[in-house]
């Protein structure tokens, strides 16, 4: 048993790319050993920017003696298939044996694989990892053709035990392995032996390196902490920095330092982004006042004026930049004190997309959208429209241009220095909420509306000029903004048909446009007859201004306005056609199928319950899908499923087969036997309970009056044999069957569903 | 403190002598800067070109660079519409390029036992030179002062072998050594002569004129036909035959060409800070631009300078 070390030494490594090349190191290390016929007993990986390690411990001397046995020709076959064969395995006749089989005798090759020493099977191992390691961009340097992430400089590879340490030789791409290392790139230059992974990690804390990522993260956030802490301060958590920063320097030293009072009014979150994004600092706050007032930065060595210079330096770099972003933020000020009628002019003439029109366009067509949702949060449309109009200003400013991940952040500010009412001003920050699956979602009304209309805007815009996501291509977010309108509707509980909303806002974004013209003129009655399937076909010309008028269909039945087509400004244009929007709704419903299949509800669940009436109205289909997963996971609801399929099969082939539909109510005097009477009886009870739960969305009392339909239905197919003699009685029995099918499809499509 | 170290510096000149003398040391061709207008260090040809193909080559250079759009009527602390780079192009890039790097930070008076350089992630990428590389911004204490970078490709060429490339911002460099705040505060020649100048005093009213003519008075129909005519003339110096009927002699005009390719693409950036290119245009000029700079990539690779044994050439 010996243990292995391997070091790859570089130039720096890229933080982002170190935790992913550690594990890909190990995995392929290990791996190649193991199909060598090696094992191990454990083996771990360290990283610093400019070496990936990784230490093998309890690795076998050698791989094991193999044994193989391989059937030759028959000893009286032709010589040159013996030939053939002796070349095949490498032997010479005498060395075969000859056994005596079923057919003669035959010659047969005992080949012996043996073992290969451990050395050997890492010297093969290790440069073909090194040649076909997967980084995400690598790259050639001087004359070779050697690909590593950056110059690759030095190859540590040695096997050792208690007796000693060897050198593991071979040679990729001109590098020859080495049993030596230096330390810190400014402390310690210099190079020493390795002999173990012990006196290597000892050594290297000798030669300032410190091995372990996560010990730098720990000591980075140890001393950060502990330094504020003494000054009354706390460091603001940022793990992700934390992981960054650990991954730029292999002996880290923890500087605090101060920043001018002339940027300790900025925004907390222009300082903490400035700093972040700019200089990889930590922001360190004041725990009692939430301001930010320092700085932590981290470098990567000590120095005898303990850090001061380098101190200096970080914060005359900050100066500058804390400069702009000062200058930014008072202009922008200025700006919006005045009522920011001056970034509302701008956005007139910044496209949002060439075929949706500019950003003002946008913003016209959200506070449409907000304005229709407003009442069903119980929302003064004042309000509303004044938070619609407000939330992407900021989009114009100084600010947002510069880091345009304060958009929304400073929307807020901005709207409270324009004396704006706190909610207007909560809207403009949250709007854009949630962004992801586990984002959190606004609960104040004026937040919800705003956000709903955005995503709606979005979706029902890039929906009309065909621009939808396809396979992984989402380049406009759809997929994410219809998740949000999902999960605004569902966490808020709110009762909102999708498909009028969006109907509604086709049809007066049309009539805003185009001074109502011919639009909606009661006269206009040749449009209004043109049949469904007239109406959706698509137009040829996008281009013209000619209006097409069409009757508006299922599921949009409740609505009898014409749709439009119609040039937004220059080259912008919606076409509005009730296919859209049913499109859409079916887009809507494959989002809330991802999102309810990571809450346990399977699919076939959710396409059962998609035929019912008014299922764009997200949270009563959720309530119905909630119900019909918990019965049909039940005893009854099994049984009740394996009844329904058989009544569907049954009736489905006599429907086939007597080509006519068997749907015209059974009569209860055809009846026979007791097993029939008492279906009937059931499905009478059932369908008066049933009609009523589902009317007042009390689904559980649904299910619950089908289940008594499990018994009835299992006795009837006991005792009962379908095809009759009598006619009469077999056509009666049918139309039974198909009533079990109406009833139970006033609660959901049952034959969608899988088992 | 290292013996090495000289004592600071004085003014703006005596870091870019410092840097001369170092690389010169160090076994490069201290070149002249190229004399167009270009938008940075890379765009002349002792980088562009002489990146291409297979023969060793070592040069150091300043070289005025041009962003209009960067323009701030020399009221900026830091920002110009013409500053300086310094850059060094070696190829192959030698296996020291870092520890020779160190050295030229500490020839200008930056002590590296004081200082934190950092080397962080910094890939370069030129759509209009049609070239990419992978290497660092060179940070010391929190401040950008350099970028490093190992070419992969040029003009549409993998680099063989690579090159590597160090380019300085001279003006940020030198306020950070010199301890300046505002770069028209900072010395140009040493403070203690007698005609003491500041950088101010030699490019404030440069600044001034250019900011205005760059966005507000160069005529954009003039730039556009310039453009169109340096892209043509560029294609036809290529188009021409490659023997020349007067020598005899085999000459593929690539840098006579490129001049032309660094000509569209500095008209590119003013047509850009003029504000008459759209955002959708943008990437059709940047297309154009790139175009040319590949075609004269193509024709530097077939010369002697660009790898192509004079034996291997038609005669």
């Amino acid at each position: 048993m010996t243990d292995l070390l391997l070091e790859l030494f570089s130039e720096e490594i890229p933080a982002r790319m170190q935790k992913q090349a550690s594990d890909d190191l190990k995995k392929m290390v290990t791996t190649g050993l193991v199909e060598a016929g090696l094992l191990f007993e454990s083996a771990g990986v360290l990283v610093t920017p400019r070496r990936l390690c990784l230490s093998v411990v309890g690795l076998t001397d050698r791989s094991p003696n193999l044994k193989e046995e391989r059937k030759g020709p028959r000893v009286d076959a032709p010589e040159k298939a013996i030939e053939g064969f002796l070349r095949g395995v490498g032997m010479s006749k005498d060395q075969l044996e000859i056994r005596n089989e079923r057919k003669g005798k035959v010659y047969f090759a005992l080949i012996e694989k043996p073992g290969r020493a451990a050395a050997e099977i890492i010297a093969e191992v290790v440069p073909s990892v090194v040649r076909n390691f997967p980084w995400p961009k690598s790259m050639r340097w001087g004359a070779g053709s050697l690909k590593w992430v950056r110059p690759l400089h030095s190859i540590l590879c040695i096997l050792y035990d208690t007796e000693g340490a060897e050198l593991v030789p071979f040679e990729v791409g001109g590098i020859l392995s080495v049993d030596t290392t230096q330390g810190h790139r400014f402390h310690a230059p210099v190079s020493f032996k390795v002999t173990s992974f012990d006196q290597y990690a000892s050594e290297l804390a000798k030669s300032y390196v410190v091995l372990d990522a996560a010990e730098r993260a720990a000591i980075i956030w140890n001393d950060a902490t502990n330094k504020a802490f003494a000054l009354g301060l706390e460091v603001v958590e940022d793990k992700e920095l934390l992981a960054e920063v650990a991954g730029l320097v292999e002996w880290p030293v923890v500087l605090v330092g101060d920043i001018a009072e002339d940027f300790l009014s900025l925004p907390s979150e222009v300082l903490r982004l400035s700093m972040k994004e700019h200089q990889k600092f930590f922001s360190v706050r004041d725990p009692k006042t939430d301001r930010i007032e320092k700085f932590v930065t981290v470098a990567n060595r000590e120095t005898v004026d303990n850090g001061m210079t380098i101190l200096a330096g970080n914060e005359k770099v900050l100066f500058a930049r804390l400069s702009d972003a000062k200058f930014f933020w008072e202009n922008d000020l200025r700006v919006a004190k005045t009522g920011a009628g001056l970034w509302v002019e701008k956005l007139a003439s910044v496209t949002f997309h060439n075929k949706l029109g500019s950003q003002a366009e946008r913003i016209d067509r959200i506070v449409v959208l907000a304005k229709d949702i407003a009442p069903k949060l119980g929302l003064d449309s004042v309000v509303v429209e004044d938070a619609a109009r407000f939330a992407k200003v900021d989009l114009s400013s100084e600010m947002v241009y510069e880091f345009p991940e304060l958009q929304g952040v400073m929307g807020r500010y901005y709207a409270a220095s324009a004396g704006k009412a706190v909610d207007v001003a909560s809207a403009a920050q949250e709007h854009y909420s949630p962004l992801g699956p586990s984002d959190d979602v606004p609960s104040a009304p004026v937040s919800v509306t705003v956000a709903l209309a955005d995503k709606l805007d979005t979706l029902a815009g890039f929906w009309s000029i065909d621009e939808k996501p396809t396979g992984s291509k989402d380049p406009f977010a759809l997929r994410r903004a219809a998740l949000g309108v999902i999960r605004l509707v569902l966490e808020n509980g709110l009762r909102l048909g999708i498909s009028d909303v969006i109907c509604r806002f086709y049809v007066d974004c049309a009539k805003r446009l185009e001074n109502s013209k011919l639009l909606l003129s009661k006269d206009d009655g040749g449009a209004f007859s043109q049949s469904f399937e007239q109406a959706v076909a698509p137009s040829a010309h996008h281009d013209t201004h000619e209006w097409r008028s069409v009757r508006l269909s299922r599921p949009l039945a409740s609505l009898n306005e014409p749709l439009i087509e119609k040039s937004f400004s220059e080259g912008a244009k919606i076409s509005f056609r009730p296919s859209v929007s049913e499109n859409l709704l079916s887009f809507f419903h494959d989002r809330l199928k991802v999102y309810l299949r990571n809450k346990g509800i399977s699919h076939d669940v959710i396409d059962a319950c998609l035929i019912t009436p008014r299922n764009d109205d997200f949270t009563l289909l959720v309530k119905r899908v909630e119900a019909l997963q918990a019965f049909v996971v039940s005893d009854d609801g099994t049984n009740l499923l394996q009844g329904f399929k058989r009544a569907n099969n049954i009736l489905t082939q006599a429907e086939e087969r007597d080509g006519v539909e068997y749907s015209y109510g059974a009569d209860m005097k055809f009846a026979e036997q007791d097993e029939e009477r008492a279906l009937f009886a059931a499905l009478e009870v059932a369908e008066r309970a049933i009609a009523p739960a589902i009317e007042l969305e009390k689904f559980g009392e649904a299910m619950k009056a089908m289940a008594g339909l499990r018994e009835p239905i299992d006795a009837f197919f006991e005792a009962v044999q379908i095809n009759a003699d009598s006619d009469t009685v077999r056509r009666n029995r049918l139309n039974l069957l198909s009533r079990i099918r109406s009833v139970m499809g006033q609660v959901a499509d049952f034959n969608k569903i899988e088992g | 403190m290292s013996a090495l170290v000289k004592a600071k510096p004085k003014s703006f000149q005596e870091i870019i002598l410092r840097l001369q003398g170092y690389w010169a040391d160090k076994g490069c061709a201290v070149m002249q800067p190229y004399d167009m207008e270009v938008g940075a260090g890379t765009f002349h040809p002792a980088t562009t070109l002489r990146s291409l193909g297979s023969n060793s080559w070592a040069a150091a250079y300043v070289q005025p660079s041009r962003r209009p759009t960067d323009g701030r009527y020399a009221e900026n602390p830091n920002r110009l519409q013409h500053y300086y780079q310094y850059q060094v192009l070696i190829k192959p890039s030698p296996p020291d390029l870092q520890a020779l790097y160190l050295g030229s930070l500490e020839a200008i008076g930056i002590d590296l036992n004081l200082h934190d350089i950092r080397f962080v992630e910094d890939d370069w990428e030129s759509p209009t030179l049609g070239a990419w590389g992978l290497g660092w911004e060179i940070w010391c204490d929190g401040m950008e002062v350099s970028q490093f970078t190992y070419f992969q490709q040029v003009g549409g060429h993998d680099c063989k072998p690579v090159s590597g490339e160090l380019t300085y911002g001279l003006e940020r460099l030198a306020m950070y050594v010199l301890g300046v705040n505002h770069v028209m505060d900072m010395p140009y020649n040493d403070p203690d002569a007698s005609i003491a100048l500041t950088y101010g005093d030699v490019f404030k009213q440069t600044e001034q004129e250019y900011s205005r003519w760059n966005f507000d008075v160069a005529d954009t129909e003039t730039l556009l036909k310039h453009f169109e005519d340096a892209e043509a003339e560029c294609q036809r110096i290529l188009d021409v035959p490659d023997e020349d009927p007067k020598t005899g002699k085999w000459i593929v005009m690539a840098h006579p060409a490129y001049d032309q390719c660094i000509k569209a693409s500095h008209l590119f950036n003013l047509l850009d800070a003029r504000g008459v290119i759209s955002v959708t245009e943008r990437q059709a000029y940047i297309g154009r631009v790139r175009a040319l700079s590949k075609m004269c990539a193509d024709a530097f690779v077939q010369t002697e300078a660009g790898g192509s044994a004079p034996e291997s050439m038609p005669r």
